[in-house]
């Protein structure tokens, strides 16, 4: 047990790098995945078809051969320096993504129809529509399930270990190497760290839900 | 059976003449998968004309309706508003959408904005216009349709009838060329009726042109030019109002009319 309080630094040093990791590659993710699931009611069906595939790709593909591809073959055409911080980031955001259209998705098919009808039958464009009718409607569906996508986020951060990022689980990775007596102890201090993220973040989402319930 | 003749120039039924032709349609088909929902349609509606469209359930009047603003993309045919075509997607269908102003049976308010933002929202965000500007043409819209005095509730809060209302100023705040009301009244508790067809009655002596989906002869005696008889997909008789519901020359109207008459 003492492993974890003498090594406070290290983890917290791997936590930080953990907690950044979630943070820029869920922004990243909620951006991308927001134009996706536009994309994906788009009138335009190029578009739609582009969305369905992208989102199809990644949802069913195992996050570490997605980072797989983005360290060993990207490289091979040219693209990115191998390994770090942001082909991390690149990674898991690409693959989040694809939940974040998904939820937005449902989210916006949960509106009446009617209510983008008379959008565009007011002269709102598809974009304004979306925007300024649909998606303010849509955020009560939206935020649970949203919640729960980047608390997944946060935990596949720990992938990314294996590609020579040091956040709190390549941190605890070295740590059990140096005390190989302790590796369970070094474990559940890791395992710790995780919960303080994604603990509040369930607290989070079950106050949200409840918040929605009632103002149905 | 007498083909209905799309260019007339007096329309019979109330005195005054409508203009030029503002909507027309032309050859119009549509299916939805095997189901030709509208057949060979050809229509004019002329500037200051009022139309009432009437037929059984499932006899394409929604879909008509829905083509001439392109919430419903049609097969073959052309359909022009003010010797514009209908353009495909983009800014300049958003542009035409807010030359024509539709109204529908389930009102489709913005459920999460005032009754004075739902109208104002159009003008703001598809015309540019400044807020101030469009919110005091918004208010003298709801003074005009009788709610005023609901400017800032949400729609929710409202009854059926002055939902309607509220719709039929929002669809007026873009100053439309054509109104299309696609049963507007079908939804409401029968007490609402006669408001909001007492608005859209006096819309339609201010001259507005408008397409009305509609049972109520009422208002068809009251305020239309002119009837549109419809049954599978096809314009089956035009009239008159008064002729239409004391002589219609069709079996078909006939069967229909009796049908509603006795309910
Ligand atoms: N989106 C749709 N997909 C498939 N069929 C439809 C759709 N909309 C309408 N229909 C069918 O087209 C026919 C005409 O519908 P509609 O125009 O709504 O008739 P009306 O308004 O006269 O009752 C009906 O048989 C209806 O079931
Ligand atoms: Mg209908």
């Amino acid at each position: 047990m003492n492993v974890i309080f003498d090594n406070i630094p290290a983890y917290l040093t791997g936590f930080l790098m953990t907690l950044k990791l979630s943070l820029v590659s869920g922004i990243l993710a909620l951006i991308c995945g927001l134009f996706l699931a536009a994309f994906r009611v788009s009138p335009l069906t190029p578009l739609r078809a582009l969305a369905t595939t992208y989102v199809e790709l990644l949802r069913n593909t195992p996050l570490t051969i997605v980072f797989f591809f983005l360290v060993f073959v990207a490289p091979q055409f040219g693209i990115l320096a191998p390994l770090g911080f942001w082909t991390a980031v690149i990674a898991l955001s690409a693959y989040t993504a694809a939940f974040v259209c998904e939820a937005v998705r449902s989210g916006i098919n949960s509106v009446q129809f009617g209510q983008a009808e008379a959008a565009r039958a007011i002269g709102l464009t598809f974009g304004q529509s979306l925007s300024l009718v649909i998606l303010p409607q849509a955020v009560r569906t939206v935020i649970p399930p949203l919640i729960n996508v980047f608390i997944a986020l946060a935990k596949n951060t720990s992938v990314a270990a294996g590609f020579a990022t040091v956040e709190l689980m390549a941190s605890g990775r070295r740590l059990a190497t140096a005390n190989p007596a302790d590796t369970v102890w070094v474990l559940v201090g890791v395992a710790l760290f995780y919960l303080a993220i994604t603990i509040p973040a369930g607290i989070l989402a079950g106050v949200v839900e409840r918040k929605v319930a009632f103002a149905r | 059976m007498a083909q209905p003749t799309s260019s007339v120039a007096t329309p019979p039924g109330r005195e005054d003449v409508p203009g030029e032709p503002l909507v027309v349609l032309s050859k119009v088909n549509k299916h939805f998968g095997a189901l030709h929902v509208l057949r060979d349609i050809d229509l004019t509606v002329h500037r200051g004309e009022v139309v009432v469209v009437i037929g059984p359930s499932g006899s394409g009047k929604s879909t008509l309706c829905r083509a001439i603003n392109r919430l419903e993309t049609i097969d073959s045919g052309t359909i022009t508003i003010d010797g514009a075509p209908l353009p495909a997607e983009g800014k300049a269908l958003a542009r035409l959408r807010a030359d024509v102003g539709m109204v529908f049976q389930s009102f489709n308010l913005f459920a999460h904005k005032t009754v004075l933002q739902n109208v104002t929202l159009g003008p703001i965000k598809a015309k540019g216009m400044k807020k101030a500007d469009a919110e005091a043409a918004a208010m003298r819209l709801l003074e005009r349709v009788g709610v005023a005095d609901q400017s800032g509730k949400l729609p929710a809060q409202l009854s059926g009838g002055q939902q309607q209302r509220v719709a039929i100023a929002r669809a007026l705040a873009m100053q439309p060329k054509v109104m299309l009301f696609d049963e507007p009244t079908s939804a409401l508790d029968p007490e609402m009726i006669n408001e909001v067809l007492d608005v859209m009655v006096s819309l339609a002596r201010e001259g507005m042109t408008m397409v009305v989906v509609t049972h109520e002869m009422g208002f068809a005696r009251k305020a239309a030019h002119r009837v549109v008889f419809m049954d599978g997909g096809q314009i089956v008789e035009e009239a008159g109002p008064e002729e239409f519901f004391t002589a219609p020359r069709s079996d078909r109207a006939k069967d229909f009319l009796s049908k509603i008459l006795t309910h």
